[in-house]
C-alpha cells in the first residue's frame, strides 16, 4: 500500500513533535492517512503492516481517546500491543524516567508511544531506547497526532489548508494541542488566530507575528475553522479565570459567538469537552461540529505513524548494517 | 435625589463674573459658566459671547471660583452592613458639603461588594438615595482573602469602574500579576494598598522617634516601599493599569517618578490628610490622627507635596473612613484606622494652594480631571457638553471647623478646630443645586 517512495516525505525514525517538520514531509503523513480511512469504515479492518511487532503504549497521564485510539491502530495494523498505565508500573514505585525507558527497551519493543506531564520527557525517553518513539502529548509542548487528525478532518471538508482561516480558542498557554496546531497549520499556510484571556495566551505568540485577540467577535470574523481548547478546572476559580460563568460569557462558543464566523465555519475540539464552560452543548452537537470526526480520523492518522515510523526505523537500521 | 434624573424645564443658569478653573481645557481665567438641561453649554471667559440664554438664572459670583466638582477616588461607606457609620445618603450629603461631586467607593462593606449582583445594589441604593454621583469599585480579589481574582467583566457590566484591595492587602505576586494580566482584557484599572502586612506587623503608627516616645508599635516607610516597589514591577511585567490607592512616605513618591520615567502603566493616588497632617499630630493618642497608612514624618509630607506639584502623584483622595465611637474610643493601638475627609478635602487642599505649594489648577486636575479620567468617568471638565458636576467656592473665606458642622454621619474628623481659608459655597450635580452654604 504505501510502496511508492515520496523521497521528500516522511522518513523520520520517531514522531516527537510538528517542529521541524517540512511541508512535504506532513503532506505525506496526511496522505497516508487518508488511504487508512476507508479500510476504518470497511468490516474487515484488518491489516498486516506491523504483524509481530510490539507497541507498547506507555501513558503517565490518564487519557482515553488517545490511548485507545493508539491501541486500535496498532491492532489494526496486526502489533502486539501493550498499554502500560503509570497506575500498574513502577514509576509509582519511584522508577526515573529512564530507568523505565531503559526496562523497556530491554524487552525489544518495535515503538512506543509515549505521553508523559513533563514537556520534553518523551525526546529524553526517545534518546534511551533502540525504538521508535511516537509522542502522544508531553506536558504543554506538543501532540504532534492531535495536529495532524485535526489538519485531516480540516483537508477532508475543505479541501486544502492553505489560506484557511483558523481560530484556536481558549486555554492557549498549557495547550499542547495549541502549539502541535499551530505550527503544523502556519507550515500549511493556514492563517492561525489565537483568541483567549490574556492570562491563557503568553505574549510570545504576538511576538512570533501570530494575529493574537481577546475577543471572539475579532477572533472568529471571517473564520473557516474554530478550534475550542479545554479549560482544565483547576484553572477556572479565580487563577487565570475568576469563574465559569465569566469564562463562558466571553469565551465559551455559543450559537451567538459562531455567528461571528463564515456560515460554512466547523467547529472542532480536541476532548474531552467541558460542555458549558468552553462551549455550549447545542453546538458541540450542532450541525457544524467536527468534533465526532475528528475522534475517527485519530486512529486513521496513528494507524499512519505508526506503519511510518516503525518502517522508517527498518530502513534505517537496514541502511547503517555492516 | 437622584442627580442624574432631573426635570426638563429647569431653568438655564449662568454662573457670571466668576475666576474659572478647567484643567481639561487648562484654563484658569474670569468669565462665566453656562448651564442648560443639567449640562454645560459654555465656560470661560468668552462663555457669554453669545449672550445669556433666555430666562436664565443669574448667579453674580465675584470673588469666587468655579471649577469641575471633585471626584473623590476612595470613599468608605458602611452601606451595607455599618449603616451606622455611614449611608451613601450621609456620605453623599458630607461629600457635596464639600464640593465633591462624585464618590467612588470602596467594596469593604458587608457584604463585600464581589458579585456583580452586589455592585447593581449599591448602584441601585445610591440611585435612590445618594445626592451626588456614586459609583462603586468592586473587590479585586473574591472575599479580598487575595488568592483568586473576581469577576472583571462581568463586574465592569454592572457597573464597577475598578477594581481594589480596599483596606486590605494581595500579598502573593503571582495573584496580582494576574489579576493586571487579566483586566487588561477589560482596561480595568487594578488599585492596591502597597502596605506589606507583614513588616507592618502589629503596627499603629509611623514608626520612628514618636512611636518610640509613645510606646507605639511602628510601621517602617518600608512596609510600603517594598511592597509598592514590586507592584511596579509586575505592572510592567503584566501591562495592566495600576494604581496605588493610598502612599504615604517620600520614598514612594520617588518610586513613582521611576515609574513614570520607565513608561510603566502605574498612577498613584496620595490622601488628603497625608498632604496636610503629619505623625506629630498623634499628640497624646488622639484616635482620630490613627489611619491607614499611617501619617508620616513631616519629610514625606514635604515629599508628597512636591510629588503631587510636579506629577509624579497624580491624585488626592480623602481617603474618607467613617468609624464611630464603639471603634475610635479605644485606646490607641485598639482603634480602628481611619478619618472622615470628604467634606473637607477642598477646603484642607486649598492649604497647599495658600502656602504657594500647588497652583489651584493642579489642585483641581489631581482632585477632579485626572481620577475621572482613570476611572473612565465623563467628569473633572468644564468643558461643553459635560455634565454639570461643579463647585462654587471662596478661595478665602476663613473658617474654622467644629464637630457641629460635620455632616458625615461618623464625626471622626482630623480637622476638628483646624482653621481653613477658603469654603464651598454651592454644589451642583448635573445642574440641580444640592448643595448651598451659608
Amino acid at each position: 500500500m504505501t510502496t511508492t517512495v515520496n523521497p521528500y516525505g516522511f522518513r523520520r525514525p520517531h514522531l516527537l513533535g510538528i517542529e521541524g517538520l517540512s511541508k512535504p514531509e506532513i503532506v505525506d503523513l496526511l496522505d497516508r492517512a487518508e488511504a487508512n480511512v476507508a479500510v476504518s469504515r470497511q468490516a474487515n479492518k484488518k491489516r498486516d503492516g506491523l504483524r509481530g511487532r510490539t507497541q507498547i503504549n506507555l501513558f503517565f497521564e490518564a487519557s482515553t481517546r488517545t490511548q485507545s485510539s493508539f491501541e486500535l491502530a496498532g491492532k489494526r495494523l496486526g502489533a502486539d500491543v501493550m498499554n502500560m498505565s503509570v497506575a500498574s508500573s513502577s514509576v509509582k514505585k519511584g522508577e526515573t524516567l529512564i530507568d523505565t525507558a531503559v526496562t523497556l527497551n530491554a524487552m525489544n519493543p518495535d515503538v512506543i508511544v509515549v505521553r508523559h506531564h513533563a514537556s520534553g520527557a518523551v525526546a529524553l525517553l526517545a534518546q534511551k531506547v533502540d525504538c521508535s518513539v511516537i509522542n502522544a502529548g508531553d506536558g504543554a509542548h506538543e501532540h504532534p497526532t492531535q495536529a495532524l487528525l485535526d489538519a485531516l478532518t480540516i483537508r477532508r471538508h475543505k479541501g486544502r489548508i492553505e489560506r484557511l482561516t483558523v481560530a484556536i480558542c481558549g486555554d492557549i498557554l498549557h495547550s499542547r494541542v495549541a502549539r502541535s496546531n499551530i505550527l503544523l497549520l502556519t507550515a500549511l499556510d493556514a492563517r492561525v488566530r489565537l483568541v483567549g484571556p490574556t492570562t491563557l495566551i503568553p505574549q510570545a505568540f504576538r511576538d512570533m507575528g501570530l494575529e493574537v485577540t481577546t475577543s471572539m467577535k475579532d477572533g472568529l470574523k471571517d473564520a473557516d475553522i474554530v478550534m475550542m481548547l479545554r479549560l482544565q478546572r483547576e484553572r477556572m476559580n479565580g487563577s487565570l479565570v475568576p469563574s465559569v460563568r465569566e469564562y463562558f460569557r466571553y469565551y465559551g462558543l455559543d450559537a451567538e459567538k459562531l455567528a461571528y464566523a463564515r456560515p460554512d465555519a466547523l467547529v472542532m475540539h480536541p476532548g474531552p469537552m467541558n460542555r458549558g464552560v468552553e462551549i455550549d452543548p447545542a453546538v458541540a452537537d450542532g450541525p457544524q461540529s467536527l468534533i465526532r470526526e475528528q475522534v475517527e480520523m485519530g486512529v486513521a492518522v496513528r494507524i499512519a505513524v505508526l506503519e511510518a515510523v516503525t518502517g522508517n526505523r527498518n530502513a534505517s537500521a537496514v541502511e547503517s548494517a555492516p | 435625589m437622584n442627580p442624574t434624573r432631573r426635570t426638563a424645564d429647569e431653568r438655564p443658569l449662568v454662573l457670571d463674573r466668576a475666576r474659572v478653573v478647567d484643567p481639561s481645557r487648562g484654563l484658569d481665567a474670569l468669565g462665566a459658566v453656562i448651564v442648560t438641561g443639567g449640562v454645560i453649554r459654555a465656560a470661560g471667559p468668552e462663555a457669554l459671547n453669545q449672550g445669556r440664554p433666555d430666562g436664565a438664572e443669574v448667579i453674580d459670583c465675584s470673588g469666587l471660583v468655579v471649577a469641575p466638582g471633585l471626584v473623590d477616588m476612595r470613599v468608605f461607606v458602611g452601606e451595607p452592613g455599618y449603616d451606622h457609620r455611614e449611608t451613601f445618603a450621609s456620605a453623599s450629603r458630607a461629600a457635596a458639603s464639600g464640593g465633591v461631586t462624585t464618590i467612588v467607593t470602596m467594596p469593604d462593606t458587608n457584604p463585600l461588594i464581589d458579585e456583580p449582583a452586589l455592585v447593581d445594589y449599591v448602584l441601585r441604593r445610591a440611585r435612590d438615595t445618594a445626592v451626588v454621583r456614586v459609583h462603586p469599585m468592586a473587590a479585586l480579589t473574591k472575599g479580598q482573602a487575595g488568592a483568586e481574582m473576581t469577576e472583571f467583566g462581568l463586574l465592569k457590566e454592572a457597573g464597577a469602574i475598578g477594581f481594589t484591595s480596599g483596606r486590605s492587602v494581595v500579598t502573593n505576586a503571582m495573584v496580582l500579576r494576574r489579576a493586571l494580566t487579566y483586566a487588561r482584557d477589560f482596561d480595568g484599572l487594578v488599585c492596591h494598598l502597597p502596605l506589606d502586612p507583614d513588616l507592618a506587623g502589629s503596627g499603629v503608627m509611623n514608626e520612628g522617634d514618636t512611636s518610640v516616645r509613645l510606646g507605639l508599635t511602628g510601621i517602617p516607610a518600608e512596609a510600603e516601599s517594598v511592597m509598592l516597589a514590586r507592584d511596579l514591577r509586575l505592572a510592567r511585567l503584566a501591562g495592566g493599569r495600576y494604581h496605588a490607592s493610598a502612599v504615604s512616605t517620600a520614598e514612594a513618591a520617588s518610586l513613582m517618578a521611576w515609574a513614570k520615567d520607565q513608561g510603566i502603566q502605574a498612577t498613584s493616588a496620595v490622601p488628603i490628610t497625608h498632604l496636610t497632617l503629619n505623625e506629630i499630630d498623634v499628640g497624646a493618642y488622639r484616635t482620630f490622627f490613627k489611619m491607614s497608612p499611617p501619617l508620616r514624618r513631616e519629610d514625606d509630607r514635604l515629599a508628597l507635596v512636591k510629588a503631587l506639584a510636579d506629577g509624579a502623584i497624580d491624585v488626592i483622595v480623602s481617603n474618607h473612613d467613617p468609624q464611630d465611637v464603639e471603634t475610635k474610643r479605644q485606646p490607641f493601638a485598639e482603634a480602628a484606622d481611619g478619618a472622615i475627609a470628604v467634606e473637607t478635602l477642598l477646603s484642607a487642599g486649598l492649604r497647599l494652594v495658600h502656602a504657594g505649594d500647588l497652583p489651584l489648577l493642579r489642585l483641581f486636575e489631581a482632585t477632579a480631571t485626572r481620577p475621572a479620567r482613570l476611572v473612565g468617568l465623563d467628569a473633572g471638565t468644564l468643558s461643553p457638553g459635560a455634565p454639570a458636576d461643579i463647585v462654587v467656592f471662596d478661595p478665602e473665606e476663613p473658617w474654622v471647623l467644629s464637630e457641629a458642622d460635620v455632616v458625615s454621619r461618623s464625626k471622626n474628623t482630623p480637622y476638628e478646630g483646624a482653621r481653613f481659608s477658603g469654603r464651598v459655597r454651592r454644589t451642583l450635580v448635573g445642574g440641580r443645586t444640592v448643595y448651598v452654604g451659608s
